[in-house]
């Protein structure tokens, strides 16, 4: 076959339509005689629901109705376990998933309680003002430590503590390779939560047509699938009577699926009751309670090293933060679990964690999901080594790097997707050479004397304005940290493609998309199978209309899974093409050659067929089709892999920081990473930008500030900083290509790899710029902010280095 | 004044004259969405921060969302709508497709009229200049940085630059 569009950097099929206002998201679907729902929510973390009067509201002029747990009978149950728990031995876990509407009891703020259905949505939030809800408070625990502490409030009574889960996963045996270890260090590690702030909030819109009996559900999810069969299942209808579309969707980002949202159960429900069509746009200051949160966990780790800087073994025990439920079961924690080891030969290892429930937001994976954590932990460990040990920070990397020759490596341990983790392929020198050589890595030597802490900053590179007394003392440091990133898990996505009789082509998948560029990526997949442009491809993607079966989009795994899938359909559709222009043209397949549209016979110019009389000759309407073949040049195919494709990388960064002010400015930023074959660097790099972009506001801008009592103070874009341009430095990005052996096309993915190491990055090279500034520094508290580096450098410099941040 | 007791407004939207009768409380924002199903204006955050809804307000960028609909009697308003020509893509357009300066796309509305603006302002910046620029519009898809080559190529192609 020809690869004429994979690896190219070709421009996004779907560009146009977003780039002038046409591209039609949720909140853009209009139907006349919309209703507009707004939710109740709980204004406390933790509490008894006695009572909710909503007689005041439904007297409004323009309120259809009033909805609580009661008036859902036997619609009320808690969601499904999206996820269940990977079957590790000795395992204690307990489900309890969130619910439509509270009944007995509120767990976290913002919880809902009822739902206003009006003529705007102008009114239904009068109304909202206007229900009485009668809750009773309740200590709440907001803490993750408090949470698991004798006497804590308990939000499951029935469980008797806060206790979601328990598990140890180990490999060799920790304490024996401890006891000859040349060096054992210790810390403690703090990781925060903060919330995916995707662009657009969350969104649901539902039509009942009582006359067809369908109903259709727009909704702002990654999993337009699962959502069509849950909601079947849960309102007793055939899946063919529901359509569930996920159109355009602004930011995905881990948060938008999560089955089932209290809103997506209940909207279908309403606009089913009541006749009409009902939408429910989430709002920003709502999406800080009611959309997912990650990355809360506690950690005490310890690393064995022999007196070279080999690592002998690691021990990690950690708290993990789930939030008043669990519907993700064990994801996130088993990702850090495994994540951690990284690229590194790690012979023995102990990780045991504990999750807690606590009365706060619940929480499910955000771009990285749980990775960052791992990374962050095991990258710290490292350079704290470094440092006892006299070592280099990219050399004691090196040293522990697993060889070329070492894959598949087995982990011995289990993987989110419950298989063994197993690494499929990878090379990870020379990620880490190239990284040097891009960032200018100098190698750790003697702490230059002459100056006030790492290399001074040097006069001038802020530009004429630059050289006041304050830019000279900005103190640079360098960092670089690696990781892999366990992408591209099963179950399967399919693909259906067909040529039509335009020689156009129409690629169906199930997967939603959030800005990826599927419609390009997967374009570019068939095109080269079938002999078309990427723009003949035309790309239909999020509507369960149009395919039956897949899961969605999430763990880094379109381009992986369904990308083999497109993959697989177009080789099986390229052959029917073949096979049919050779009966047409009566010459054997081998001497066809399919480009531009048209399957030509090598050495007769004259004799050929386009795609597009081909198709209709394969649809024809007298005459027959021969026994035991299908009408049509179409094929639908899917991809299970057995496991996840391992992508890795390497990033380095110089930073400079202002010791006065603590304000930390990135210089320069380099990625150099491995997600196997790439289908469109173009797109790899908006990705890894973008993933970049979100891992610096996780490590020095994005904080939830949340106080003991489960009450959030700044649930809003002027307090809960995201990273802007001014924020954000140009990245430079470099692919080293291990392609996985475990799908045909050798692809690994590549949607979250940005995001998992840049705290790790960040806390290293900001050590790096304050070594001799504040000697002893340590950063082990995520997010960093220049008030906490401020802190934490005063207290250093007062003799306090030892505690941490 | 009753908050809900209509009131009479005109205004141009890319050239065209609309009247309507609208809630005082009604938002530039919902105006141009619900109201003349210009949903090319998003809306990301309703608190003026995220810039997604930004659009032109008599020449000047706007947070739409941060401006009641009856505020803008008599105006003309450019939106996103607005901005292709006859001939295809506006060169800002053309230069976001080209640098791959959008993912999800849902911010992109509201950074090109701002950029518009900018440009008109200012049609030859630096880099600094353009992440300045763009500093009042959130994305969290691209990291920015193939957003600001777009800018400054479309800078170039509008003829900023010598």
């Amino acid at each position: 076959m020809s690869s004429r569009y994979f690896g190219a950097r070709i421009r996004r099929n779907e560009d146009e339509s977003l780039l002038t206002g046409r591209a039609t998201f949720v909140d853009d679907v209009q139907i006349p005689g919309t209703l507009h729902a707004a939710f109740v929510r709980s204004d406390l973390a933790h509490g008894h629901l006695r009572g909710v009067d909503a007689a005041a509201a439904l007297e409004r002029p323009g309120v259809i109705g009033v909805f609580t747990a009661a008036d859902l009978g036997e619609y009320w149950q808690p969601g499904p376990l999206l996820v269940p728990p990977a079957p590790i031995e000795g395992l204690t876990f307990h489900a309890r998933t969130q619910v439509p509407l509270a009944r007995e009891k509120v767990r976290h703020v913002g919880e809902p309680i009822a739902v206003v259905v009006a003529e705007s949505r102008y009114v239904a939030e009068d109304a909202v003002e206007d229900v009485i809800v009668d809750l009773e408070p309740l200590d709440a625990v907001a803490d993750l430590r408090a949470a698991l502490a004798e006497g804590a409030p308990v939000i499951h009574e029935e469980l008797g503590s806060n206790l979601a889960a328990h598990a140890v996963q180990t490999k060799g045996d920790y304490d024996a390779a401890r006891a000859t270890a040349g060096l054992v260090l210790g810390r403690d590690f703090t990781y925060d939560r903060g919330v995916s702030a995707a662009m657009e909030n969350r969104g649901v819109l539902a039509q009942w047509d009582e006359r067809s009996g369908q109903l259709t559900v727009w909704d702002t999810t990654q999993a337009p699938i699962p959502i069509r069969n849950g909601l079947a299942s849960m309102l007793g209808l055939s899946e063919s009577q529901v359509r569930v579309v996920a159109p355009f969707i602004g930011g995905g980002f881990g948060p938008k699926i999560m089955m089932f949202y209290p809103d997506e159960v209940l909207i279908p429900w309403i606009s089913m009751r009541l006749g009409r069509p009902v939408k429910w746009i989430e709002d920003r200051f709502e999406n800080f309670f009611s959309t997912t949160q990650e990355r809360g966990q506690l950690h005490e780790a310890e690393i064995a090293l022999s007196s070279d800087g080999r690592i002998l073994g690691v021990k990690d025990m950690f708290l993990h933060d789930t939030g008043a439920y669990n519907p993700y079961g064990l994801t996130l924690p088993i990702n850090t679990q495994c994540t951690l080891l990284g690229p590194y030969n790690v012979p023995n290892y102990y990780s045991e964690f504990r999750v807690a429930f606590t009365n706060r937001p619940i929480v499910t994976p955000i771009r990285g999901a749980g990775r960052q954590q791992g990374v962050f932990i095991m990258e710290r460990l490292l350079d704290l080594a470094a440092r006892e040990l006299g070592l280099d920070r990219a050399e004691i990397r090196r040293r522990n790097f697993l060889s070329p020759d070492a894959f598949p490596h087995d982990h011995e341990i289990l993987f989110q997707d419950f298989a063994p983790l197993v690494y499929d392929s990878g090379d990870y020198e020379p990620a880490l050479d190239r990284a040097m050589e891009l960032i200018g890595y100098e190698p750790d030597g003697p702490v230059p004397s002459e100056s006030g802490g790492g290399s001074p900053a040097e006069d001038g590179t802020d530009g004429e304005d630059g050289k006041g007394p304050s830019r000279r003392e900005r103190l640079r440091g360098t960092g670089i940290v690696s990781y892999i990133e366990g992408t591209g898990i099963g179950p399967y996505e399919g693909a259906r493609v067909r040529v039509e009789a335009s020689g156009k082509v129409c690629l169906v998948t199930g997967v939603g998309t959030q800005g990826q560029g599927h419609f390009t990526s997967f374009a570019q997949i068939v095109a080269d199978q079938l002999g078309v442009g990427v723009t003949d491809v035309r790309v239909v993607t999020g509507d369960t209309r149009e395919f039956h079966w897949g899961t969605g989009t999430f763990a880094s795994r379109g381009a992986v899974v369904a990308g083999n899938a497109c993959h697989a359909a177009a080789v099986a559709v390229r052959e029917k093409i073949l096979g049919k222009a050779s009966e047409i043209l009566e010459v054997a397949e081998e001497d066809l050659k399919l480009t531009e549209g048209v399957v030509r016979v090598q050495g007769a110019p004259d004799l050929s067929i386009g795609l597009g009389e081909l198709a209709l000759r394969s649809n024809p309407l007298r005459g027959a089709v021969e026994p035991g073949t299908e009408p049509g040049l179409e094929a639908t195919a899917y991809f299970g892999p057995r496991r996840g494709a391992t992508a890795s990388g390497v990033h380095a960064m110089v930073v400079s920081v202002d010791p006065e002010t603590a304000m930390v400015e990135i210089e320069r930023y380099v990625v150099v990473h491995d997600c196997g074959r790439v289908i469109n660097p173009l797109i790899v790099e908006g990705q890894i930008h973008g993933g970049v972009a979100h891992g610096i506001g996780n490590a020095f801008y994005e904080e939830l500030d949340c106080d003991s009592e489960g009450q959030l103070h700044n649930a809003s874009f002027m307090d809960y900083l995201l990273p802007t341009a001014t924020d954000v430095p140009p990245i430079r990005t470099a692919h080293i290509e291990t392609p996985s052996p475990l799908n045909p096309l050798g692809i690994k993915g590549v949607g979250e790899a940005g995001a998992i190491p840049v705290a790790a990055l960040f806390a290293q090279a900001v050590e790096d710029a304050l070594k001799e500034w504040a000697p002893g520094l340590e950063v082990r508290d995520i997010p960093l902010s220049p008030n906490r580096l401020f802190a934490l450098i005063e207290k250093t410099r007062a003799g306090g280095g030892e505690e941490g941040a | 004044m009753d908050a809900t007791q209509a009131v009479a407004i005109r205004v141009t939207v890319n050239g065209e004259r609309y009247e309507r009768s609208v809630e005082p409380r009604l938002l530039l924002s919902d105006f141009l969405r619900q109201e003349l199903s210009l949903s090319g204006t998003h809306v990301g955050c309703e608190h003026g921060v995220c810039g997604a809804c930004t659009i032109l307000l008599d020449g000047q960028p706007v947070r739409a969302c941060l401006v009641f609909a009856v505020q803008a009697d008599g105006s003309s308003i450019g939106t996103v709508e607005g901005l292709e020509r006859d001939d295809g893509l506006h060169p800002l357009q053309a230069a976001f497709k080209e640098a791959h300066g959008l993912q999800c796309g849902f911010c992109t509305p509201g950074i090109l009229m701002t950029m518009v603006a900018f440009l008109d302002e200012v049609p030859d910046p630096t880099e600094l200049q353009v992440r300045e620029a763009l500093s009042g519009n959130l994305c969290r898809c691209t990291g920015y940085q193939k957003i600001v080559e777009a800018v400054e190529a479309a800078a170039a192609d509008l003829g900023g630059s010598p």
